[in-house]
C-alpha cells in the first residue's frame, strides 16, 4: 500500500501527483471465493478488511450495487460515540470507538476523527433519571460519561439557549468527551483501500439478485455480473438487508425507512461539539468545511426511496431553533435521505442465520456509522469462524424468540 | 408530504395520518398454540419489500380510523387505499 | 468617479433614486433596481472575494443564483448573515457588506500565501496528512484547519426577524416567470384556473429584462408587464415575486421560500415577517426554470473580470453597466455569441471574439462585423494573465498554434448551455444527455408535471414562448379543458462544439490553473488526480474534489466535472451519469423553516383549569409530555425540600389536595366494552360491577407493561378508563387500533374524555370529613362508599362524579366534575378543608407517598423491558383467558430466573437518598468496570425520596433476581462512594393496607 503523509504528498507534488496509485483496484468478479461479503458500505468494507487481517482470509470479495460507501456510510450526520445504556450495546460502542481511536494509524489514512465530545441534553425529569442511569451504567462499563449542569452546558457549547423560559429548559446533560465525528467518505476509501492492500477484491456496479443454496447451505450468489461461487455469504446492506435475505426466505424484524438530515453554508467554527436532544429532538454538530450538520427522526412510512417528506425537515428546525437561538439567519443548503433498516428493540441483528454459510449484519437503524469498526471486527469473527464473538453474541437473530430484546429506546428514543 | 387519500375522508397531507406498518397481520386466532417461533413472527417479523407494499395507515387527525393503502416503497405512488376488512384491489398488481 | 461604468441610456435601474452603500468598507452608490453585484461593477468593482482553499482573488462570474464567488457577510450584528450572493442581493439605502474568508482584507489577503503550497493542496490532502505526530491533531491540525475552513460568519445574537408559512392548494403551479413561465400560465390563468405563478425575481419576465426582443409589438419587458398586469387582476391567480421554489415533493408538493422585506434593509418593514415558507399542493405544475450558461476550464479562468457571457448582458441590458474598456469573448455555441453580440450592443466594448468554432453562424458573424469586433474563429483561449484582474489572454488556434496574447480588461465566457433541470430531477425525474448540445434534459417522470422553455433547450425567445404555450396547453389538456394541442417545440440547435477544458480540448499541458468549481478552488487537476487515484464515480469523485459540493451546489460546476472526469475514464459521459440533484436548490433560511413554531408556540403548553389557581399560589411546575403539572407548592422561605417534606406528611396526618385533572380519561361503550377490557388488560373484567372500579395493566404483545390505571364500570356496558398523563393519546390510539383493525366485530365505542373532565383528588385520614362537609347528602362511609367504587352526586353544589381510589394508601377520594367546574371545585374543597389543614401537593409529593406504597409509575419504574411479573404483579395477570402479551410471557428469556425485578430499598444512613438512576452493585470490593468481566452492575434505583413518614431515605429498584435478595445488603454507587442499603419489599408503609379505609 502506498504510504500517505505529507512526506509522500511532498514527493508526488513535485512529479505532479502522476505517480498516486488507486485506492482501490477496480476489481471483476471472480468464479469463486472463500467468502463474498454483499454490501460495500463502511460495515461491509470494515469486514472485509478485518476478514483478511484478523483472519487471514484473502481470496475474498465485496459486492457493491453501486459505488462503494454510496448508501448510509456516505448519507449520515457521522456521529461517533459509545454511550448506551445496556452492557451489551456499550461494549460492542465501545469497542468500536477503541478502534477508531486508532483507525488512523491502521488505515494509513486521516480519517479526521474528531473528539470533539457529545452532549445528551436533558429536558424534563424523566430525561434526567435516564441521563444519570445512563452516565452510571457507561462509567461501570468503562466508558467516559459525564453529567452536566445547565451550566456546565452552557460552558462546553456556549451557543445552547439555557434559558428557563424556553418551552422545554435545559435541566442538564450527559456528556462523552470521547466522542464525535469522522469524515464519512474516507471511512469507506479507507477501508476499502486497506482491505484492497491485503487482496480483497472490491466489486462495484454488481448487483445480487439470487442467493444459491444447497441443502441449506450457502454455495453461491447470482450477481448482475455473474454467478459467484462461494461458501459463506455476509449481507451488511442495511436497508437493503430484508430484499437479499428474502431471496433465501428468511424474514427479518426489519423496517426500511427515509432518514433524512441537512448542512447548512459553510461558516467559520461557532459549534464546537455535538449536541443531541431527545425531547427537542434535533442533534447538531458542525463539520471541519464548517456546515452546520443538523438530524433528527425517521419519515414514518417505509421506503427505499432516498427522499423524505417535507414537514419532519420543518419540524427539525423548528427545534434547532429553539436550542440554538443564534443560528436563525443561517441557511440550509443541502438536504439528504438515506434508508436505515429499523429494528424492534433498536439493536442491530449479527448473527447467524437458518442458511448455513450466510450471515447477516443489519438493523442498525439511524445509528450504524459509530460502529463502522467494531461491526466489522465481530461480524469478520462470525464469518471467518460461523459462529459469533462474544461481543456480538446477544446481538443474534433468535433473540426475538427468546425475548432477550436489547431494547435501547429508552435511553436513546431520539433517532441516532 | 404524502398525499393519502382516506377512504372516509378523501384526500388529505400526509400530516394528518399515522403509519401502522404491514397491513393483514392477523392476531393469532390461540397464541398459547403457537411455538416460541410462530409467536416470533407475529409479534416481530415483517415483510418489508422494495415495491408494492400493502400498509396501513390512520387518519389520527381527522376522522380517526384505519385503513389499508397500497403503496409503492421507492416511487411512493399510492395505487389505492380501502377500507379494513376489505381485501386488496385487484389491479394493486401485488403478488 | 462614481457610476463610471454605468452606460448611459440602458438598464432599468432608476437614475433618480441614487442609494449609498459600504463595501468592505468603501462608501459607494448605486441606484434603485440595482443588485448589490451590478451596482459594484458600476463602480469598476471587480475583485469582490477570495476563494475557499487557495485564497485566489475572485471576481462576480454571474448574474444571479449560480455564483459561486461573489459571496459577502451582509450587515453586522443581530441582523448579520453570511455567504449571501452579491448577484441576488437587490441594493437598499445604506447597505454594509463585506467579503468574507479573507484577512485581513480581500485587497491583501494574508491566506493568499496558500497558493505557494498549492502543489500540495491537491484533492483530498487532507486524508494524506496531519497524521503526525498523533498528538497535534486536536491541539494544532485539527484547530487549524477549521479555522481555514467556513466561509462567512454566524450570527452571535438571536434574530431579530420573525417568519410565517402558508399552504397553497392550486390547480397549476408554474415556476418561473420568464418568457416561458409567463405563456404558459396565461392559458390556464384565462381558463379561469386556479393558478399560482412564481418567480424569484421582484420583476416578471426573466430573461426579457435582459435583453432586447420583440413581442407582439412590444418590447420583451413591455410584454412581460403586460402579461404580469392581466395576471394580477385575475382573482384565481397568486403572483409572487421574490420567491424561490427550493424543493420538489412527492405527489407534486413543492415548497418555496418569499423574501419579504429583505429588499427594503433589516428592520425596515416592522411586523412582517421576513420570510414566508410556501407549501404548494399543485394538481400540475410547470416547470419555466431556464438554463445556466457553463464556463470553460482554461488557465486562471477565475480571474476577477471574466464572466459567463449572459451575465455580461444582462448587467448591460438590464443594469447599464458595462465591464470595462477592452472586452473579449469565448465561446463554443451561438447562445455563447449572442449573449456576447447582446452585451455589446449596449456597452460597446468588445474588442474580440475568440469562437471555438471553425464556421459560426454567418449572419452572427456579419453582426460581429458589423459592430466592429474582431471573430477569430477556430480558436480557443489558453490562458489568462494578470494579478487582481484579467489583463490579457493568451489565444490559440484549435491546432494548438499561433499562440497570441491580446489585451483586455474582461473576458467574457459560454462554454454552452445548462437547462435547470434540478426541481425536475427532485421530483424525481430521470435525465437524459444530449450529446449535440452536451447537457442534461427532462426525460420521465411519475410526477403530473410539464416542463417548459429554456429547460427543453427552447433556448432562443420564439421557441421558449412557443414551448410555454405548448406547456400551457398540455396542462388544461391535462385538467380536462378545451385545449387546442400545440405541436412541440423542436429544441435549439447552438452549433455547439463540444469544449470543456481548453487543455483537454489541445491535449497538453498549459500553465496556470483550470477551475472547475470556482468556490470550492477544484480544478481540472483534482478532478484527473481523482480519476487516477481509482475514484470512478462520479459521487466519488464528487465527494473526493469536493466539485460541486459549495455553496453554489456546483451549478455551475457539475456538468463540467461530470465531462472531464468520462474523459480521464476514456468513458461516454452518460456512462458515468450524473450526481442527483437534491433539495434546497437554493440555500433556505433556518428561521423560516421553524416558522411561528418557537418559543411558546414550539409545542403546545396545556395546562388544566385549575393552572391559575396554582400560579397564584406559587406553584413550581414540571412538564409531564405537553402538561404543566404543579411539582410542589412552596410556601415562602421553603425550598424544594421543605415543600416536599411538608406536603408528604400532610397527605399522611390530615389531607392533601392535588390536580389529578391530566390523566388520561378514555370513555368506552357499548356491549362488548367488558370483553374488550379482557383482552386489553391482563386482568379480567367481566364480573366487575357496575360502580365498582378496577385497576388494571396493558403489555404491548412482546408482554412488556405498557400503561396502568383505575377503570371504573358506569353501566353494564360504559366505562371510564383512566391512563398516565403522558400515554393518554398514545393509549387511546392503541384501543382504536385494536378495534378497528383486529376485533371489528366488538360493539365497542371509545371517546377521549381526558379535557371534559376536571379531577380534585383529596387525599388523607381528614378527607372524608371534607368530602362529606362538601356533600352533606351523600353517604361516605366506607359500607356505603366502599374503596374502589364511585358515586355520582352533589358536591359543592355540582354534580360530581367521585371516585374513592387511593395513589397513596390513604383514604382518598377523586372528584370529577365538567371541566368548567374543575376551578370552582377546587376552590370549594378548598374552603372545606381548611379547618383540617388541607394542604395543595404537587407531583413531587405523588411520588413520595406512592413509593411509599410501593406503586409504580409507568415510564419510571418501568422502562419497556418489565413485565407484570417483574413488578412482582402477578396478582394482577389472568391465568383464564388470552390477553395482548400473555403468549410473551412463556418465551424463554421472558421466563427465566434471575430476571430485574422491582424491589424496595432502605439505605444503613437514612438520611441517604439514592439518585434516581444509581447502579447496585453486591460486592463492594468489586465497584468499578472490570474489563474481565464487565460490569458489576446489579441493577438501578427508579424511584428515590426522603420520607417523612418512615423518617428515612427509601427507594424503588430494578434489581436482577431481586425478590430472591430480600434482606441481603447491596452498594449503591454514587460519586462519593458506596452506600449500603437493604434489600426490602418495595411496599414501605402500611403494609397490611389499613389506612385505606381510615384510621378513625
Amino acid at each position: 500500500m502506498q504510504n500517505f503523509s505529507l512526506l509522500s504528498l511532498l514527493r508526488n507534488a513535485v512529479s505532479g501527483h502522476r505517480d498516486w496509485k488507486p485506492f482501490w483496484r477496480d476489481a471483476a468478479p471472480r468464479q469463486s471465493y472463500d467468502a463474498v461479503i454483499v454490501g460495500g458500505g463502511g460495515h461491509g468494507l470494515a469486514t472485509a478488511y478485518y476478514l483478511a487481517k484478523n483472519h487471514g482470509l484473502r481470496n475474498i470479495a465485496v459486492l457493491e450495487k453501486g459505488w462503494i460507501g454510496g448508501g448510509n456510510t456516505g448519507r449520515n450526520t457521522t456521529i461517533i460515540r459509545s454511550n448506551y445504556l445496556w452492557n451489551e450495546s456499550g461494549a460492542l460502542y465501545e469497542h468500536a470507538l477503541k478502534l477508531w481511536e486508532g483507525l488512523n494509524e491502521d488505515l494509513n489514512i486521516n480519517l479526521m476523527f474528531s473528539q470533539r465530545g457529545v452532549l445528551n441534553l436533558a429536558h424534563n425529569l424523566g430525561d434526567i433519571r435516564e441521563g444519570v442511569r445512563r452516565v452510571e451504567a457507561n462509567k461501570l462499563n468503562g466508558i467516559d460519561a459525564e453529567w452536566l449542569t445547565p451550566e456546565e452546558v452552557k460552558e462546553f457549547c456556549p451557543i445552547i439557549d439555557i434559558s428557563k423560559t424556553a418551552r422545554y429548559p435545559v435541566l442538564g446533560g450527559t456528556l462523552q468527551r470521547r466522542a464525535g465525528t469522522a469524515r464519512h467518505d474516507t471511512v469507506a476509501w479507507g477501508y476499502a483501500r486497506a482491505a484492497d492492500a491485503l487482496g480483497v477484491d472490491i466489486i462495484q456496479n454488481c448487483e445480487v439478485t439470487g442467493i444459491l443454496r444447497e441443502d441449506g447451505r450457502v454455495t453461491g450468489l447470482r450477481t448482475t455480473r455473474g454467478t459467484i461461487m462461494t461458501p459463506k455469504v455476509g449481507i451488511v446492506a442495511a436497508g437493503h438487508t430484508s430484499v437479499l435475505a428474502s431471496m433465501a426466505d428468511i424474514r427479518l424484524p426489519l423496517q426500511s425507512h427515509p432518514l433524512q438530515a441537512l448542512v447548512s453554508e459553510p461558516v467559520k467554527p461557532i459549534h464546537p461539539c455535538v449536541v443531541m436532544s431527545n425531547a427537542v429532538h434535533v442533534y447538531l454538530s458542525q463539520s471541519d468545511k464548517g456546515e452546520l450538520v443538523v438530524g433528527a427522526g425517521i419519515d414514518a412510512y417505509n421506503s427505499y426511496s432516498q427522499r423524505g417528506s417535507f414537514h419532519i425537515i420543518e419540524h427539525q428546525m423548528a427545534a434547532l431553533i429553539e436550542l440554538f437561538p443564534v443560528l436563525s439567519r443561517m441557511r440550509m443548503l443541502r438536504t439528504w435521505g438515506g434508508i436505515v433498516d429499523v429494528c424492534p428493540d433498536a439493536s442491530p441483528i449479527i448473527s447467524k442465520t437458518p442458511v448455513r454459510g450466510l450471515y447477516i449484519n443489519c438493523g442498525w437503524g439511524t445509528g450504524g456509522f459509530k460502529a463502522t469498526p467494531g461491526s466489522g471486527w465481530v461480524f469478520a469473527h462470525t464469518v471467518a469462524t460461523g459462529e459469533p464473538h462474544p461481543l456480538n453474541a446477544p446481538f443474534a437473530l433468535d433473540r426475538f424468540t427468546s425475548g432477550a430484546l436489547i431494547d435501547e429506546h429508552g435511553a436513546a428514543a431520539v433517532a441516532h | 408530504m404524502l398525499k393519502i387519500t382516506c377512504p372516509w375522508c378523501g384526500a388529505r397531507e400526509e400530516i394528518e395520518f399515522s403509519y401502522g406498518g404491514q397491513a393483514h397481520v392477523a392476531y393469532p386466532a390461540d397464541p398459547a398454540a403457537l411455538s416460541d417461533d410462530e409467536w416470533a413472527q407475529y409479534v416481530f417479523m415483517r415483510d418489508n419489500p422494495k415495491g408494492v407494499f400493502l400498509e396501513r395507515w390512520v387518519h389520527s387527525q381527522g376522522c380517526r380510523r384505519w385503513f389499508n393503502a397500497v403503496r409503492h416503497t421507492v416511487t411512493h405512488q399510492i395505487d389505492a387505499t380501502y377500507k379494513p376488512g376489505e381485501p386488496p384491489p385487484a389491479q394493486a398488481g401485488v403478488k | 468617479m462614481s457610476n463610471a461604468f454605468r452606460i448611459a441610456g440602458a438598464g432599468r435601474i432608476d437614475r433618480n433614486a441614487p442609494l449609498a452603500f459600504r463595501f468592505n468598507g468603501r462608501p459607494l452608490q448605486g441606484y434603485a433596481g440595482d443588485t448589490l453585484a451590478s451596482a459594484l461593477l458600476a463602480n469598476g468593482v471587480h475583485l469582490v472575494g477570495r476563494s475557499f482553499k487557495y485564497h485566489r482573488p475572485r471576481g462576480i462570474l454571474s448574474a444571479g443564483h449560480e455564483e459561486p464567488n461573489a459571496l459577502v457577510q451582509l450587515e453586522r450584528g443581530a441582523y448579520t448573515e453570511p455567504n449571501l450572493r452579491a448577484t441576488e442581493i437587490e441594493l437598499y439605502e445604506g447597505l454594509d457588506a463585506s467579503s468574507v474568508n479573507c484577512w485581513p482584507s480581500v485587497d491583501f489577503d494574508l491566506r493568499a500565501a496558500f497558493g505557494f503550497a498549492s502543489p500540495i493542496l491537491v484533492a483530498g490532502f487532507y486524508n494524506k496528512t496531519f497524521k503526525w505526530p498523533k498528538s497535534f491533531w486536536k491541539k494544532f491540525y485539527e484547530p487549524m484547519i477549521r479555522a481555514a475552513a467556513g466561509l462567512g460568519t454566524a450570527p452571535t445574537e438571536a434574530d431579530p426577524d420573525t417568519y410565517d408559512r402558508m399552504h397553497w392548494h392550486c390547480d397549476v403551479l408554474v415556476v418561473g416567470a420568464g418568457p416561458a413561465g409567463l405563456a404558459a400560465a396565461l392559458p390556464a390563468a384565462r381558463a379561469g384556473l386556479r393558478v399560482a405563478l412564481v418567480e424569484e425575481a421582484h420583476e416578471l419576465g426573466g430573461s426579457l429584462l435582459a435583453r432586447s426582443a420583440e413581442i407582439e409589438g412590444l418590447s420583451g419587458s413591455e410584454w412581460a408587464a403586460r402579461a404580469a398586469a392581466e395576471l394580477e387582476a385575475l382573482p384565481n391567480v397568486l403572483l409572487l415575486r421574490r420567491t424561490s421554489v427550493f424543493g420538489y415533493y412527492d405527489h407534486n408538493y413543492l415548497m418555496a421560500v418569499e423574501r419579504r422585506t429583505d429588499h427594503a434593509g433589516p428592520g425596515r418593514m416592522p411586523g412582517i415577517a421576513r420570510k414566508r415558507l410556501w407549501h404548494f399542493r399543485a394538481r400540475r405544475v410547470v416547470l419555466a426554470t431556464g438554463a445556466h450558461e457553463r464556463p470553460i476550464a482554461f488557465g486562471n479562468n477565475d480571474l476577477p473580470g471574466i464572466m459567463l457571457a449572459n451575465a455580461a448582458c444582462t448587467y448591460a441590458q438590464r443594469y447599464g453597466v458595462s465591464l470595462g474598456r477592452a472586452g473579449l469573448a469565448f465561446v463554443n455555441n451561438d447562445a455563447g455569441l449572442r449573449h456576447a453580440l447582446d452585451t455589446h450592443a449596449a456597452a460597446r466594448n468588445l474588442t474580440h471574439i475568440v469562437d471555438a468554432r471553425v464556421s459560426p453562424d454567418p449572419g452572427l458573424l456579419r453582426r460581429a462585423d458589423e459592430a466592429g469586433i474582431e471573430v477569430l474563429t477556430g480558436h480557443l483561449v489558453s490562458t489568462a494573465g494578470g494579478g487582481k484582474r484579467v489583463s490579457s489572454v493568451e489565444v490559440r488556434g484549435i491546432d494548438g498554434g499561433g499562440a497570441r496574447r491580446i489585451a483586455c480588461d474582461h473576458v467574457l465566457m459560454s462554454g454552452g448551455l445548462n437547462p435547470v433541470v434540478h426541481l425536475y430531477s427532485q421530483a424525481p425525474g430521470t435525465l437524459r444527455y444530449d450529446a449535440s448540445l452536451t447537457c442534461f434534459l427532462p426525460d420521465r417522470t411519475l410526477q403530473a408535471v410539464e416542463t417548459a422553455g429554456a429547460i427543453n433547450a427552447c433556448f432562443a425567445l420564439d421557441r421558449a414562448l412557443a414551448d410555454g404555450a405548448r406547456a400551457g396547453a398540455a396542462t388544461l389538456a391535462a385538467l380536462g379543458h378545451a385545449a387546442a394541442p400545440v405541436p412541440v417545440e423542436a429544441r435549439d440547435d447552438l452549433k455547439l462544439q463540444t469544449l470543456w477544458s481548453v487543455q483537454t480540448s489541445l491535449n497538453t499541458e498549459l500553465p496556470g490553473k483550470h477551475f472547475v468549481d470556482f468556490q470550492n478552488d477544484v480544478t481540472e487537476r483534482d478532478i484527473r488526480l481523482a480519476a487516477r487515484e481509482g475514484f470512478r464515480s462520479v459521487e466519488h469523485t464528487k465527494r473526493y474534489t469536493t466539485n460541486g459540493m459549495a455553496t453554489d451546489q456546483g451549478k455551475t460546476s457539475n456538468v463540467v466535472g461530470l465531462a472531464l472526469l468520462a474523459d480521464a475514464l476514456a468513458k461516454p459521459i452518460p456512462e458515468v451519469g450524473t450526481t442527483t440533484f437534491r433539495p434546497p436548490f437554493t440555500p433556505v433560511t433556518f428561521g423560516a423553516l421553524a416558522g411561528r413554531d418557537r418559543g411558546a408556540l414550539s409545542d403546545p403548553v396545556r395546562t388544566t383549569p385549575i393552572h391559575a389557581w396554582h400560579v397564584e399560589n406559587g406553584a413550581v411546575f414540571e412538564d409531564v409530555g405537553q402538561w404543566k403539572r404543579p411539582w410542589y407548592f412552596p410556601l415562602p422561605g421553603e425550598d424544594m425540600h421543605a415543600a416536599v417534606q411538608r406536603e408528604s406528611k400532610a397527605v399522611r396526618t390530615t389531607a392533601g389536595i392535588m390536580d389529578a385533572t391530566t390523566l388520561g380519561k378514555i370513555d368506552i361503550q357499548g356491549p362488548d366494552a367488558a370483553e374488550f377490557l379482557n383482552r386489553v388488560y391482563t386482568n379480567a373484567w367481566t364480573k366487575l360491577g357496575v360502580g365498582a372500579c378496577r385497576y388494571g395493566l396493558m403489555c404491548k404483545p412482546d408482554g412488556m407493561v405498557m400503561d396502568d390505571g383505575v377503570t371504573a364500570r358506569l353501566a353494564e356496558d360504559r366505562f371510564l378508563m383512566t391512563t398516565t398523563t403522558g400515554n393518554a393519546a398514545r393509549v387511546l390510539d392503541w384501543l382504536e387500533e385494536w378495534l378497528q383493525t383486529e376485533w371489528p366485530g366488538l360493539k365497542v365505542y371509545c371517546t377521549s374524555v381526558t379535557e371534559q373532565w376536571s379531577t380534585v383528588a383529596v387525599v388523607g385520614p381528614n378527607s372524608r370529613k371534607i368530602l362529606q362537609a362538601l356533600a352533606p347528602e351523600m353517604d361516605f362511609s366506607n359500607a356505603a362508599f366502599p374503596f374502589m367504587s364511585f358515586r355520582e352526586g352533589t358536591v359543592a353544589g355540582l354534580q360530581a362524579r367521585v371516585f374513592r381510589i387511593s395513589f397513596s394508601g390513604e383514604l382518598a377520594y377523586e372528584i370529577n366534575v365538567p371541566s368548567w367546574h374543575g376551578l370552582a371545585m377546587w376552590q370549594a374543597v378548598m374552603a372545606a378543608g381548611k379547618p383540617y389543614g388541607l394542604t395543595p401537593y404537587g407531583t413531587e409529593t405523588m411520588h413520595v407517598v406512592r413509593a411509599e406504597k410501593g406503586y409504580i409509575i409507568i415510564g419510571q419504574d418501568t422502562d419497556g423491558t418489565v413485565t407484570p411479573q417483574d413488578l412482582g404483579m402477578d396478582w394482577i395477570v389472568s391465568k383464564q383467558k388470552d390477553f395482548i402479551g400473555r403468549r410473551s410471557f412463556s418465551r424463554p428469556d421472558t421466563a427465566r430466573a434471575g430476571r430485574k425485578q422491582l424491589v424496595g430499598l432502605l439505605p444503613a444512613d437514612r438520611s441517604f437518598v439514592a439518585a434516581e438512576g444509581a447502579h447496585l452493585v453486591a460486592d463492594p470490593q468489586r465497584a468499578r468496570h472490570d474489563p474481565a468481566t464487565g460490569s458489576p452492575s446489579l441493577g438501578d434505583v427508579t424511584s428515590s425520596y426522603l420520607s417523612p413518614n418512615l423518617e428515612t431515605g427509601f427507594a424503588l429498584a430494578l434489581l436482577a433476581d431481586g425478590r430472591a435478595l430480600h434482606g441481603r445488603t447491596v452498594h449503591c454507587v454514587t460519586a462519593g462512594g458506596l452506600q449500603p442499603m437493604t434489600v426490602v419489599d418495595p411496599v414501605f408503609f402500611d403494609k397490611e393496607g389499613k389506612r385505606r379505609d381510615g384510621i378513625d
